[in-house]
């Protein structure tokens, strides 16, 4: 190679790559490891029975339950934030942190206490009105919308931010209402971001452990997520069970990310000409001033 | 996570006509978003504190300093002090890699970096065991799981990405050219390192040691695979909450949790000071 003109490329490069193989590389490798020492029909026998199963279906569906909820409340925080002033404004901004930053032991006790059917502040009601909100489904998907709540709104917020106002008037200027603007103008220019933060919380909900742990009662086949069935095997030293099913959620972690990417670039691609690239200026004179 | 992009939004007070709704829409629109934080966010915060000082000053206090208590305390402080050094160490070392010099599967690394983040924590902590413990790959002398070293172990993997991804974009945004002028004028590579780029990053660097910190005392799932709950021994602050909660004392459970949910508001506002700070100097 050329010479560098900056110093440190050998020592900065080793100890990375080395850091990385000790603490993250070799031990993710074990996986791979321990599974290939399974037989194929111990290893599918194990991904296959019922109880994992249902496992990956609860996991599944609460976590797109909850990504999707993130989503509506996600785009609407979102343009709270950029385009409207009130009082508040920089708290309600940083408490959209407050699921990254509390530890999830804490947000599973807190979210239990709230939604308890005996005395939580709201659990108590719906109890009153037949709805078992904690202890059940309902609670792993009330413990996963707050635990995904930030990855909408902080990938929205920069596009909403950075979106080109000439748009939306020339939008106007053509007699759109704002409703029409926002479904035909806004929200297909906000579509990539708002698919990234889908899938982001929609992947941080599938390996969630500690908030919902609390929540969801723990009853296998009912309310047992594919983690804590991972961490009920290991609990039980069925450590290639464990490694079985954690290769299924690695797999589908994996393809999550790669779909992101892939959907990412795409929808960069599609939304590039019309909207992300400022119009050209003479473009949106003229129409302002044919319609004015 | 967000890093400084997510706070940031548009500086505009007054909104041309076309960019305006009807009154009610905006009052609606706030309404609906702040009952939204205020139910699943603020109540359960609330909560915490409510549940905490339930019988007062005295029991909240005894809570927090009773011995299982403080040796969690102890712990968490200790496992922090070893994973988060390493970590800002090689956030370091990975963010002058990538960003000054090209070399072949440069994205391969910068998606390695981010491996952690896709984990589930059971798995970072089934991963250790699988390695070290009692029918582990590794058969090393010293007890690593259900000990200090896993603890410690885990909670290194889980908060690798912090640093690296808030000082990889702060260095590539600066460019090498202060670098090379120092190099130019006879500045050893050790005293450009430390008297031009380290102080350059500064803000980003802290920035990621508060995350990192952040996380590092807070995580639970990993650690609780590789830990083996021993009361006064290998309980970090979250797992003595798990087991003071599954042990039915909510009051002492939410008052060692208001330790942790304090970390969380402190590292929020710090998040804000800073963000503020950086902003404020951009405009200067």
């Amino acid at each position: 190679m050329a010479r560098r003109a900056l110093p440190g490329f050998g020592l900065s490069l080793g100890v990375t790559l080395t850091y990385l193989s000790l603490v993250v590389l070799i031990p993710l490798s074990t996986i791979a490891i321990k599974t290939s020492s399974m037989s194929w029909s111990q290893f599918w026998s194990t991904i296959s029975s019922e109880r994992a199963v249902l496992s990956y279906a609860l996991s599944i569906g609460a976590s797109l339950a909850a990504a999707a909820i993130n989503v509506v409340f996600g785009v609407a925080l979102a343009w709270v934030l950029v385009r409207y002033r009130f009082f508040g404004r920089r708290l309600v901004d940083a408490l959209v942190d407050l699921p990254f930053a509390l530890p999830t032991a804490v947000a599973g006790i807190a979210l239990t206490a709230t939604w308890a059917p005996s005395n939580g502040v709201f659990g108590r009601y719906l109890h009153a009105l037949g709805i078992e909100a904690a202890y059940s489904r309902l609670g792993i998907v009330i413990a996963l919308v707050f635990i995904g709540l930030p990855f909408v709104v902080r990938t929205v917020q920069p596009v909403l931010a950075g979106l080109d106002p000439r748009v939306e008037e020339a939008a106007a200027t053509l007699g759109a209402t704002r409703w029409q603007t926002f479904r035909r103008v806004l929200l297909p220019a906000l579509r990539p971001a708002i698919g990234t933060g889908f899938a982001l919380a929609f992947a941080r909900a599938l390996g969630e452990y500690g908030s919902v742990v609390f929540i969801s009662g723990n009853r296998p086949m009912q309310t047992e997520i594919t983690p804590l069935l991972i961490m009920t095997k290991l609990e039980q030293f069925d450590y290639a069970g464990a490694t079985a099913l954690a290769c299924v959620m690695l797999v589908a972690s994996f393809a999550i990310l790669i779909a992101i990417n892939v959907f990412t670039w795409r929808a960069h691609r599609r939304v590039a000409p019309t909207i992300r690239r400022r119009p050209p200026r003479d473009e949106i004179a003229l129409i302002v001033e044919a319609h004015s | 996570m967000a890093g400084f992009a997510g706070g940031l939004s548009s500086r505009t007070t007054e909104r041309a006509a076309a960019q305006r709704e009807a009154p009610w829409v905006r009052r609606t629109l706030i309404a609906v978003v702040l009952l939204f934080l205020v139910v699943f966010v603020v109540v359960p915060l609330v909560t915490v504190f409510a549940s905490a000082f339930r019988d007062g000053i005295a029991p909240y206090w005894r809570a927090l300093v009773e011995p299982d208590a403080r040796s969690a305390i102890r712990l968490t402080l200790i496992v922090a002090a070893i994973a988060v050094p390493l970590n800002v160490a090689f956030g370091i070392a990975a963010a002058w890699a990538i960003t000054r010099f090209h070399f072949p599967g440069k994205r391969v690394l910068v998606t390695l970096i981010d491996l952690p983040f896709a984990v589930s924590p059971v798995i970072a902590g089934m991963i250790f065991v699988l390695l070290f413990g009692a029918q582990g790959l590794f058969h090393v002398p010293l007890k690593v799981i259900f000990a200090l070293p896993g603890i410690v172990l885990v909670t290194t993997f889980v908060t690798v990405p912090f640093v690296a991804r808030e000082l990889i974009p702060a260095l590539e945004a600066r460019g090498p050219a202060q670098e090379l002028a120092a190099l130019t004028l006879g500045a050893s590579p050790w005293q450009t390192f430390l008297r031009v780029t380290l102080p350059n990053l500064r803000w980003p660097l802290i920035y990621g040691a508060i995350l990192c910190t952040a996380r590092a005392i807070g995580e639970f799932g990993a650690v609780s695979v590789v830990s083996g709950h021993i009361r006064g021994e290998t309980n970090t602050v979250p797992l003595h909450v798990e087991i003071l909660y599954n042990d039915f004392q909510y009051q002492a459970a939410f008052a060692v949790a208001t330790i942790l949910v304090g970390i969380a508001l402190v590292t929020l506002a710090l998040r804000s000071a800073i963000e503020w700070h950086v902003q404020r100097k951009r405009r200067q």
